[in-house]
């Protein structure tokens, strides 16, 4: 099953290398991969999507857990949650395309951000799926580059993952 | 305050952190340490032949006292030479500080002289590493590293230390800090009170109890409370390799160890269990045989420091995550103050079912009157010894007859490399027990492969006057290699003989000990006295015992618990 474990590490050097090397190192899966700092400065957020049984899932946390630089976790799959990627895309735009690809884009609620005689670049956020199911629309055939951000996620409700 | 130079500030720490012995070896990065080092006399340091020696001495001396270890080391290749003895006292959660030199902060990433990423290189097997950024760093950095290598679940630490680090002319004030913050590491102080109290209910009511007690008895000094429980509650007790000595081997509860060469009586118990307690133990692989036949009636409550140990392999009905002697404790008290008791008839009908199992088996073995049997050799030293030695053994068939054969009766006294399973680990481990235990009867039992693995410290042994006894099972050939291909590789030998021994009497003698001979079987006793009547000398004992010999019981494999092979011809 697929899971999206969201871990508070302190923030420094070397830290995630030592998560990254956890999954490899006990063959877990990692699916995306996202870290970015947080507000404390000394911490950052590292949001990890994953597959595997329950029994993997909660080895994976525990091993985690037990490295010295990550503060708190939480698998987010758990509760209620909401899940979100970015994604940047450049389509092939010409003729009787660009039309069609401006309103593919308004239907998922993306925005062009660039644009040129033959190339539109969107930007579209979302969960996985939708952005999957952009790309499906518009057909690979047109896209020339796609980059995504992973997955961030954070708990629905009242909830906080902080220390 | 004082004004120290970061290789002063070091040194100080270390005495501050009250550190007796540094295991290590001197090079390029390391000098300025070195040389704070040469200045002051409370830290002394052992200088070893290669630096993988001074990680497992480092480790037999923390095995045997249950302090820290310390190791000091270069980088590049004197760090890199540490890796193979830091993954051993990892998978064994042995609790270790090693520090390493590195280049100059300026120069880290540009591929200069002896360099090596060993922050990188060591991540898989460390609890954790950390990096001096700045001189001023240093004290805390070491309290912080001997703090997490010794408390939750043990293990190695690296400390890297680039030499622009440990300048002699910059100073800067020193203060040793009295604690550590850790706002991400706090490991478990004690178990669950409802937890313990449901295990004790449990344990209660089993008719069929076994207690499986693995290192961490060791590790977390429970050894009296596991003992006080045990004789309480009158069940039998079983332990891991790991866990020899956790509770007395001679006494009449006590089942022997084990797993894949366990006795017979304690795979069948445990087979044949309601109730599983597991203390401080972690399913290895080696232990339970197939997960999916391992033990099919028992309920399991398992007590662990570490919760990635529990229902890792078995899932565990009851989890505790604790320190075992905290827990072990509490549970002591609440069996006290319970009304309930074990069922006598079932705890009388399940001895009397284990005392068959312990006669039809009891760890018989074929004499020989012309050859000599390693198991022979390891009883006669049990007896010689009054079951009271250290023993430090290497990896191999000795190791596993020498766990089944000298019956240890405390724990921290049986120094073995069990999870990595580490040839040329005897020999060091060996030297740092007498070191600090220099009135004890200090044996390594090893073997003529893995005792060339680190053979070079016979004179590291010499300069520092260590007179441990070499006890050398010799078969002429890699015995446990040899055993594997006999049993599944019919008997071809692959790459499992030496064929170019050298003769270990005149190199012992050349590195300035005493070397002894034994081949004849008569020999096997008076000769040995004589060694172990040479307190002051090491003495390399060079046995000839029989060649073929197997090491039994021995489980099948992918098989249950209880599937095991008795000798050559018999399997059950």
């Amino acid at each position: 099953m697929r899971r999206i474990i969201s871990v508070l590490l302190e923030n420094e050097p070397g830290a995630l290398s030592r998560v990254v090397g956890l999954f490899s190192q006990r063959n877990y899966n990692i699916e995306t991969l996202t870290v970015a700092p947080t507000e404390d400065s000394t911490l950052s957020r590292l949001t990890v999507t994953t597959t595997g049984s329950d029994k993997v899932i909660e080895q994976i946390t525990k091993q985690l857990n037990k490295l010295i630089e990550v503060v708190k976790l939480v698998d987010l799959t758990e509760g209620a949650h909401i899940e979100r990627e970015l994604m940047l895309v450049k389509l092939k735009a010409t003729g009787s395309q660009r039309a069609e690809i401006k309103r593919t884009v308004d239907i998922f609620r993306g925005q062009i951000v660039d644009v040129t005689s033959s190339v539109y670049t969107v930007q579209l956020a979302g969960d996985s799926d939708k952005l999957d199911g952009f790309i499906q629309a518009v057909g690979t055939a047109g896209v020339l580059e796609v980059v995504r951000s992973g997955v961030s996620g954070i708990a629905r409700g009242e909830k906080v993952l902080s220390l | 305050m004082e004004l120290l130079s970061g290789a002063d500030m070091l040194i100080r720490s270390l005495q501050d952190e009250g550190i007796e012995y540094i295991y290590g070896y001197p090079g390029g990065a390391a000098l300025h340490i070195y040389d704070a080092l040469f200045r002051q006399d409370k830290v002394k340091h052992i200088l070893v032949r290669h630096e993988q020696a001074a990680v497992h001495m480092a480790d037999g001396y923390a095995r045997a006292t249950g302090k820290p270890g310390t190791v000091l080391v270069t980088s590049g290749p004197g760090a890199t030479n540490t890796i193979t003895g830091i993954a051993t006292a990892f998978m064994d959660s042995i609790p270790m500080v090693v520090l390493c030199g590195q280049v100059a902060s300026t120069l880290i990433g540009e591929d200069a002289f002896q360099e090596t990423d060993m922050i990188g290189v060591s991540r898989p097997v460390v609890k954790h590493n950390l990096s001096v950024r700045h001189p001023e760093e240093i004290p805390e950095v070491i309290r912080k590293a001997y703090y997490i290598a010794s408390t939750g679940r043990p293990g190695p630490v690296v400390v890297d230390i680039p030499k622009d680090m440990t300048t002699p002319n910059e100073r800067f004030e020193y203060a040793f800090p009295k604690k550590v913050k850790l706002r991400s590491y706090n490991p478990a102080i004690r178990g669950h009170a409802g937890q313990i109290k449901k295990a004790v209910d449990m344990l209660l009511a089993a008719r069929r109890p076994i207690i499986y007690a693995g290192g961490g008895v060791i590790l977390g000094k429970a050894s009296d409370q596991l003992t006080e429980l045990v004789r309480m509650l009158g069940y039998p007790i079983t332990n891991t390799l790991m866990g020899i000595g956790c509770y007395p081997a001679t006494d009449k509860q006590h089942l022997g160890w084990l797993g894949m060469h366990g006795t017979y009586e304690s795979n069948m118990a445990m087979h044949h269990s309601d109730l599983i307690l597991c203390v401080g133990a972690r399913f290895d692989d080696r232990v339970t045989n197939a997960t999916e036949k391992f033990c099919p009636g028992a309920r399991i409550v398992h007590i662990d420091i570490d919760p990635a140990s529990i229902s890792k392999t078995i899932d565990a009905d009851v989890p505790i995550v604790g320190p075992v002697d905290a827990v072990l404790k509490e549970m002591i008290a609440l069996v006290r103050e319970s009304k309930a008791r074990p069922d006598a008839e079932a705890l009388s009908a399940w001895w009397k079912q284990i005392e068959e199992w312990r006669a039809f088996h009891g760890m018989r073995y074929e004499n020989n009157p012309e050859v000599i049997k390693p198991q022979e050799v390891i009883e006669t030293l049990w007896r010689l010894t009054n079951g009271d030695a250290f023993v430090a053994s290497d990896v191999g068939q000795h190791q596993m007859f020498a766990a089944q054969y000298y019956k240890f009766d405390k724990p921290n006294r049986w120094i073995n490399s069990g999870g990595l399973g580490t040839m040329g680990f005897g020999l060091p481990a060996a030297m740092g027990v007498k070191l600090t235990h220099p009135d004890d009867e200090v044996l390594c039992v090893t073997g003529e492969g893995s005792i060339q693995m680190n053979i070079q410290e016979l004179s590291t042994c010499k300069q520092y006057n260590l007179p441990v006894k070499i006890i050398n099972l010799n078969n002429q050939a890699l015995g446990m290699v040899k055993q594997w291909q006999d049993m599944n590789y019919e008997s071809r030998h692959s790459q499992s003989y030496m064929e170019s021994l050298p003769d270990f009497i005149k190199l012992a003698e050349a590195y300035g000990h005493v070397g002894v001979r034994i081949d004849r079987k008569e020999d096997l006793e008076p000769k040995l006295k004589e060694v172990l009547a040479m307190k002051d000398k090491l003495v390399f004992v060079d046995i000839y015992v029989d060649r073929f010999e197997h090491v039994y019981p021995m489980q099948v494999a992918r098989g249950s618990m209880k599937d095991m092979w008795l000798s050559k011809t018999e399997r059950v």
